[in-house]
């Protein structure tokens, strides 16, 4: 039961995540519109990234979670970098 | 502790673990198809840059905001349960059902326009294009549809576990169901944050 009150967790933190969620969106659309090339792509992925931990760390509690849910996350994310990664070198140097 | 507690056993971790491995699944299906796009994508790149042109980022941009701010009421709720504010965690499960339902209105008049201009999978203006718009509208169709379904279904459960809630079923003493509920929620938030910029910022 006394695992219980770590996961209070105030209003005032949800609302700020969810402010820091739109103004990313604001961003992601203006690096966009800048029209840097393939730059504004990886701006964008990166800006979409932060924006998924805020969301896997706050709204989906990881932060408040114990340590093996943190570790198992990682393991989709290896196996995507794997994936996608390993695909790329084939696609780059055929 | 009382003798009701250890009677009823609750296993919080164990559910919310099972849960998690279920969205490691989603997570890969997903993957899959984002794997599809990132390589057509790098052979089509004017293709895609073109064909993206098509969709408007000003409704893309309506149903981002919309799909994250539902996932702020959802985890709301979840903390008013928590706290046995059983009013104040309906009301907030209420708003995220409407702002999911409004999500899918957006995506309907998205779609039909898409359909009144003549893109849709095998549509005669579809395939008399270049290789890389069909595989853009392909893919278009198949993951943003896809996520469509995980809203629609998400809605369901939402409306589900309002009843529960409702009913008692769902307490501040039983609140995984709502938890795991919200766990899937946010998940389908996550993959629209990437569906946004990859089909309507490339520009």
């Amino acid at each position: 039961m006394e695992e219980k009150q770590e996961h209070y967790i105030r209003t005032k933190t949800f609302i700020l995540v969810w402010a820091a969620l739109i103004v990313l969106t604001a961003m992601t659309i203006t690096a966009a519109r800048m029209r840097m090339g393939e730059w504004s792509m990886l701006a964008n992925l990166l800006i979409a990234s932060t924006k998924a931990s805020l969301v896997l760390w706050f709204f989906m509690h990881l932060k408040y979670e114990k340590k093996i849910f943190k570790m198992l996350f990682l393991i989709p994310i290896a196996t995507l970098t794997i994936m996608i990664g390993f695909t790329f070198f084939d696609i780059w140097y055929r | 502790m009382n003798e009701a507690t250890h009677i009823e056993h609750r296993d919080y971790t164990g559910a919310k673990l099972g849960m998690w491995l279920f969205l490691f699944t989603e997570i890969m299906l997903f993957g899959g198809m984002f794997l599809l796009y990132s390589i057509y994508r790098t052979t089509y790149t004017t293709d895609f840059h073109e064909a993206a042109k098509e969709m408007s980022v000003t409704i893309g941009a309506i149903n981002t905001v919309i799909l994250l701010t539902s996932s702020l009421t959802m985890a709301l709720s979840i903390s008013a349960l928590q706290r046995a504010e059983k009013r104040r965690s309906l009301l907030f499960q209420a708003v995220t059902i409407l702002l999911g339902l409004a999500f899918l209105v957006n995506k309907y008049f998205e779609w039909t326009g898409h359909i009144r201009h003549g893109y849709y999978p095998n549509s005669p203006e579809l395939l008399a294009m270049s290789h890389g718009k069909v595989l853009y509208f392909g893919l278009y169709y198949v993951m943003t549809g896809i996520h469509g379904i995980h809203v629609l279904i998400g809605l369901g459960v939402i409306c589900f576990t309002f009843i529960l809630t409702v009913r008692g079923t769902s307490s501040s003493t039983d609140y995984i169901k709502l938890e795991n509920t919200g766990l899937f929620w946010h998940l389908v938030d996550v993959i629209w944050i990437y569906l946004f910029p990859l089909f309507y910022l490339i520009t």
